[in-house]
């Protein structure tokens, strides 16, 4: 697999892995029969978002990409957050090989899945301001 | 402790040895001509060739009309199959018997066939990795053309009873072909004693190069040509050969067979050190039966943990080895292999592959079992999947095949 040395450098040393007790939205996107789970954890201040953690369960490209997902939302906006896209992630991490595109469309999923969860949380329905995340797949 | 730089993926491929090299160097520069030729550079080539021939022919207790140099497994298990296939149509023959399990090098030749008008039936692998004589017997049919099972198994090592097969196979009046890829030099093999009619090799599995490998074909089967052309390999495989692979090919099977009895005395010591030590490991589980299995083949699925991402970690300790993962397959599916013993998919994409030759050491394996643990917690403690199985109380079911949650 041809990774690029950000890539690598995100999977050997990632930024933010954990949790967040009582988070103000958590995400948990990929299921475990395809070989992927991403859950993104954010406490949320003020629109802002002031801490963001995850764990992932997949290859390398899915730890790099959750890693660096963390990283480009953290201390940012909502907005901004939400503005957040999968090839935005590549380009930050200089590309990913081919097959694994879809982990950094994870990525971006798990992020617009906290943020539904935290919009759910302060009883506002999150369809019109994130989108339609797609559910989890259980086996 | 120190870091050490462990090659444990031999299943994939090996290094060219000093020997085979020193064997084939000549021929690069020196003896270079085409053994068709009339002239001394030519003649000597044939006669190196006439000489590999008889040489890997002896380490397999074949004749050497019998041997056909290819440019490896995969073209000896087409030809074997699609050639066998091809001439057995004709007499109303149309059936095929393999197993779930087999390189897709046999697998999607069996599916191409398929496609063209052939019945294939893929018998079930048990829970250890093995297939019953029994199953062949039971499987084999009037129009049943060939039967092709594999010697010993690229992901999990089990070596299958060939000789009880193939004596199956000879009472039915049925040809039997085995893909003996992972099995040269790993374990005895006579094609006579053990009734093999056809068998696949490939040099690189045991040092010699990339791209050269033969099919025993037994004396009294004409397979349709492979390739159309010239009169080498009897007019089989026309082009002119690949004299260098040929020649490393020769003296890589000499090594390898020479003193299969101490090899095996040698690595099924460590490769049982390392069984017992990585299941050792919480949640984990050793894919492939325990005996019947190549001296160095180790299979491991480690619960919580994705294959591509232990993979990584290991390497970046020095340990290279390869996993049955999804991710590793370029697929959305876990290895075919894993899926056949019957693991669910969550199981086998945990799935991690240590496959070693002659130059592992007891070092090697202490330094892996060092290692691992310490790999293993850190990717499971930033796995949600494992969080879900500690919180909900999942654990392996009893064969250990698929994770279930308390009371289940
Ligand atoms: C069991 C088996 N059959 C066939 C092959 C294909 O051999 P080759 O790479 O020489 O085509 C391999 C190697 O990957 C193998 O392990």
């Amino acid at each position: 697999m041809n990774y690029s040395e950000k890539v690598m450098d995100h999977f050997i040393n990632p930024r933010n892995v954990g949790e967040i007790k009582n988070a103000d939205g958590i995400g948990e996107v990929g299921n475990a029969k395809c070989g992927d789970i991403m859950k993104m954890y954010l406490r949320i201040e003020d629109e802002t978002i002031t801490d963001c953690k995850f764990k992932t369960f997949g290859c390398g490209a899915a730890v790099a990409t959750s890693s660096m997902a963390t990283e480009m939302i953290k201390g940012r906006s909502i907005d901004d957050a939400l503005k957040l896209t999968n090839s935005a992630v590549m380009e930050a991490l200089d590309g990913l090989p081919p097959v694994k595109v879809h982990c950094s469309v994870l990525a971006e999923q798990a992020v617009k899945a906290a943020l539904t969860d935290y919009y759910q949380k302060q009883g506002i329905d999150p369809e019109p301001i994130v989108g339609k995340v797609p559910e989890m797949e259980e086996e | 402790m120190e870091k050490r730089i462990i090659y444990a993926d031999h299943a994939a491929t090996t290094a060219v040895s000093d020997a085979v090299l020193q064997a084939m160097m000549p021929y690069f520069q020196t003896n270079f001509g085409n053994p068709s030729s009339i002239y001394s550079k030519g003649r000597e080539n044939e006669r190196a060739i006439i000489d590999a021939r008889a040489r890997v022919a002896r380490c397999l207790g074949a004749d050497p009309k019998e041997i056909f140099f290819t440019a490896g497994g995969s073209e000896s298990d087409n030809w074997a199959i699609k050639g066998v296939a091809d001439k057995l149509a004709a007499k109303g023959k149309k059936h095929i018997i393999t197993s779930a399990f087999e390189h897709h090098a046999v697998l999607h030749t069996c599916e191409f066939l398929e496609k063209h008008g052939f019945e294939v039936t893929y018998l079930p692998v048990s829970a250890d990795g093995l297939i019953d004589p029994q199953q062949v017997a039971d499987a084999i049919r009037e129009d049943t053309a060939l039967v092709s099972i594999m010697y010993a198994n690229n992901e999990i090592g089990t070596i299958q009873p060939i000789a009880e097969i193939g004596a199956v196979c000879k009472a039915k009046g049925v040809l039997f072909h085995t893909d003996a890829v992972q099995a040269v030099g790993n374990v005895e093999i006579d094609v006579k004693a053990q009734n093999i009619d056809l068998l696949s090799l490939s040099g690189h599995k045991f040092h010699a190069p990339k791209g050269v490998g033969a099919l025993y074909i037994r004396r009294g089967i004409t397979l349709p040509n492979l390739i159309h052309g010239g009169g080498q390999e009897s007019g089989k495989r026309a082009g002119t050969e690949n004299v260098t692979g040929i020649i490393g090919l020769a003296q890589a099977i000499e090594d390898a067979t020479a003193n299969i009895p101490a090899k095996i005395a040698k690595l099924t010591p460590l490769r049982d050190k390392l069984i017992d030590g990585i299941l050792k490991i919480a949640d984990t589980r050793l894919n492939g039966s325990r005996t019947q299995r190549l001296a160095g083949n180790v299979n491991i699925s480690f619960v919580g943990i994705e294959g591509e991402s232990l993979l990584l970690m290991l390497d970046h300790y020095g340990i290279m080895a390869s996993s049955g993962s999804a991710c590793t397959s370029g697929s959305l599916d876990p290895s075919h292999v894993l899926l056949s013993i019957g693991l669910s998919h969550e199981v086998a994409h945990g799935s991690l592959r240590l496959s070693f030759g002659e130059e592992f050491t007891e070092e090697d394996a202490d330094y892996i079992l060092a290692v691992l643990p310490g790999i293993a917690e850190r990717l499971r403690s930033m796995s949600p999947m494992w969080e879900t199985i500690q919180k909900e109380g999942i654990h392996f079911n009893a064969d250990k095949t698929k994770l279930i949650k308390e009371g289940e």
